[in-house]
């Protein structure tokens, strides 16, 4: 295959398919929870099972002031590089203009050096996640190859990407379709794996909240 | 495979509902939990991180309940629930951790990781992996009605004490009373001056009370150990009693976990709702404070703080009253740092008081206590559970530090005002 035949590829029914499969995914795994359904609480109530399950949502983003200092590589990292994904993926001009194609709807870029930048620093703060992984006892523990694996997925478009825009190695189309292609590995496992938690952290944390709540404890 | 063990695959697999579910889809092994745990912190045993002790639930959600997972079952690549995991996951679930529920405050994707530990017990404890102690425990409470072995003859013997000493009378069996007090083993053991302040306080308060001479014990072995048809049983004797005498009010004593068990589990266990109340014995003073029939009229000049037990606090709703109640006669009191529904477990909740194997791990996760009280240096501690007061106190002599400990109750009896 030649390397505009593979960038059509992935571009065109590539791109379709591995959509398909995240949407597909998503709904399985929302309905897969959803339908064990939960019993409701007997005891009677002393706060809000609703409203305090919505707080948490919000405020389960900020940690204590004791959670931070005893968990600040964690919380620091994650944030940068969770931050650095909105960016790249969502303000970046280029990705902007594909979803334009996709949906219709458009909205200012941030300039490219500025993207270009956060890409750097999200790419250093998964490092940084990973190095720390294998340094801390705790999280050697609960390491397992999905892990790993849900770190790969993660940093590949963003490394895939960098070397793209920079030309660095191939040519420009065989570039561009490994950076799709990595993106189109992250569509098709994130509803499947531990990336999961980008859609049911809602659910847990709303979960967390209104059994908090119920019994009176903003949690 | 064995009966017992399918049967506790059994009950795992009904413990999984669709917050469970959220739960365990959530979990990106961030490792922040186990900052959140003192029997983490204090012994820094990886295998302590709270979500790892739920690893047998996950087996079981993982290869039941999800799309991937069904598929490794059919192809045997499944993680399994087998005799091995759960005897070596006995001493994580039932020695190392109080269910104090710290950990479900701080998981940063929302999982409230003590309840699935609470789940945990369910499948362990039917497949036969549970402590002798609460096994023993828990079939005392069965059968004699009390996990201490406190039959009914103990408590009225106590009662006669106390009327022989104040000249009192304390009503058993009234029907028509409006609360029924419960009581654990340990109070009527160990601290029957709960009783006398009780029977101070509503005297002067105006309150009619009673003791169910067929339902006195406050405790459910069953709700530590984790057999729900148990514990079931044991509210039900709580419920039928309140019925029979028509209370209008049940009281939770100073015990954490009973009140988790008679307030918030109960219900749902025998499977519907209550005709009368259950409120903590610090709720129910609260609002007799707030309806201005406790006053007092001498102050404590001793620096006190406060222990706030953990399932009446972070997972009771029970923060504020304390507080309130504090102010009636504390004139120096200071907050522990995290005080409130963060506050730091002592180490013997959950049933670990009962398991004579994890008495050294109680008392080395002591030292977070330990280190709160230094930063603080109280003249005396404050709390409100009897369970938390043995192990504090044991604590305290452990570590040699001279802070006396004290129940809210019995000290705000003391300062009540002679009117
Ligand atoms: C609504 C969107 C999302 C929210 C609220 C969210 C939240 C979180 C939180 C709270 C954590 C745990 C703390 C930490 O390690 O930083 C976490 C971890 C993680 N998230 Fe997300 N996330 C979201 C979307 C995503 C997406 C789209 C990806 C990947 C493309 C992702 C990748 C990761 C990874 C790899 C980790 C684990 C880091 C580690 O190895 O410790 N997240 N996320
Ligand atoms: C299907 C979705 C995506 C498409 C079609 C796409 C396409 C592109 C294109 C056309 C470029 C410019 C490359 C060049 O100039 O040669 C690019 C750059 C980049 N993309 Fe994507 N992308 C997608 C998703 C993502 C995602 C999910 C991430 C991150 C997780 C990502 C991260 C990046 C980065 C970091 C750059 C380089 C930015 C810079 O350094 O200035 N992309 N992408």
């Amino acid at each position: 295959m030649s390397e505009i035949a593979l960038l059509e590829w992935v571009r065109g029914p590539g791109f379709q398919i591995a959509t398909i499969i995240l949407v597909v995914g998503v709904i399985i795994r929302i309905f897969e929870i959803l339908m064990l359904g939960r019993k409701s609480n007997l005891a009677e109530a002393k706060g809000s099972e609703f409203a305090s399950g919505m707080r948490t949502i919000v405020t389960r983003s900020v940690p204590t002031a004791e959670s931070f200092k005893r968990s600040s590589l964690t919380i620091v990292a994650g944030y940068v590089f969770h931050f650095g994904l909105f960016v790249t993926i969502f303000l970046y001009a280029p990705h902007i203009l594909l979803i334009k194609g996709v949906t219709g709807l458009a909205w200012p870029a941030l300039p490219t050096p500025v993207v270009d930048i956060v890409a750097v620093v999200s790419i250093i703060a998964l490092l940084v996640v990973l190095v720390h992984r294998f340094n801390n006892k705790v999280l050697r523990y609960l390491t397992t190859s999905g892990d790993l694996f849900a770190w790969f997925v993660t940093i590949a478009p963003l490394v895939t990407g960098y070397i793209a825009f920079h030309r660095i190695g191939m040519s420009g189309p065989a570039l561009l379709a490994v950076h799709i292609l990595s993106v189109e590995l992250l569509m098709v496992v994130l509803p499947f794996t531990k990336l999961a938690h980008a859609f049911t952290i809602f659910m847990a944390r709303w979960y967390n909240g209104a059994i908090s709540g119920y019994r009176g404890v903003q949690s | 495979m064995s009966a017992s063990l399918e049967k506790g695959i059994n009950a795992l697999k009904e413990q999984v509902d669709s917050s469970v579910a959220a739960f365990f889809s959530s979990c990106v092994h961030c490792g922040m939990c186990a900052d959140a745990c003192l029997f983490q912190t204090e012994t820094g045993n990886p295998a302590s991180t709270p979500i790892a002790k739920t690893e047998p639930l996950r087996r079981i959600w993982k290869s039941e309940y999800t799309l991937l997972g069904r598929l490794g079952k059919i192809f045997g690549l499944s993680k399994k629930v087998d005799e091995e995991l759960l005897a070596e996951w006995e001493t994580m679930v039932y020695d190392n951790c109080t269910m104090c529920g710290r950990c479900s405050m701080v998981c940063p994707v929302g999982n409230d990781i003590a309840l699935m530990i609470r789940k945990t017990r369910e499948g362990m404890a039917v497949a036969g992996y549970a402590p002798e102690g609460l096994i023993g425990a828990m079939n005392r409470a069965i059968k004699i009605g009390s996990p201490m072995g406190v039959k009914l003859p103990a408590l009225l013997a106590q009662i006669k004490h106390i009327e022989a000493d104040t000249g009192k009378t304390i009503p058993v069996d009234v029907v028509g009373a409006e609360y029924m007090l419960l009581l654990s083993s340990m109070e009527i053991m160990n601290f029957p001056k709960f009783i006398e302040a009780i029977s101070k306080i509503f005297d002067k308060a105006g309150a009619t009370w009673t003791i169910s001479t067929e339902a006195f014990e406050a405790t459910n072995t069953g709700i530590q150990i984790g057999v729900n048809d148990l514990a079931a049983e044991l509210v039900q004797r709580t419920v039928d009693a309140a019925e029979k005498l028509k209370v209008k009010t049940v009281i939770s004593p100073e015990c954490g976990h009973a009140y988790m068990a008679i307030r918030w589990e109960g219900p749902n266990l025998i499977g519907k709702p209550y005709s009368f109340q259950v409120r903590h014995i610090l709720e129910v003073l609260d609002s007799m404070r707030a309806e201005g029939r406790i006053k007092t009229d001498s102050k404590e000049s001793q620096k006190l703080t406060y222990h706030a037990p953990c399932q009446v606090a972070r997972r009771g709703g029970v923060i504020d009253e304390p507080r309130r109640l504090l102010d009636l006669f504390a004139d120096n009191f200071v907050e522990m740092l995290d005080a409130g529904k963060m506050n730091w477990c002592c180490g013997a909740g959950g049933g670990v008081s009962s398991n004579e194997r994890a008495d050294e791990v109680r008392l080395e996760v002591f030292k977070r206590k330990k280190a709160q009280l230094e930063e603080v240096k109280p003249d005396a501690l404050v709390s409100a559970c009897a369970n938390c007061r043995i192990h504090l106190e044991d604590g305290l002599e452990e570590y040699g530090m001279d802070i006396p400990v004290i129940s809210l109750t019995e000290t705000l009896a003391e300062h009540l005002a002679d009117d």
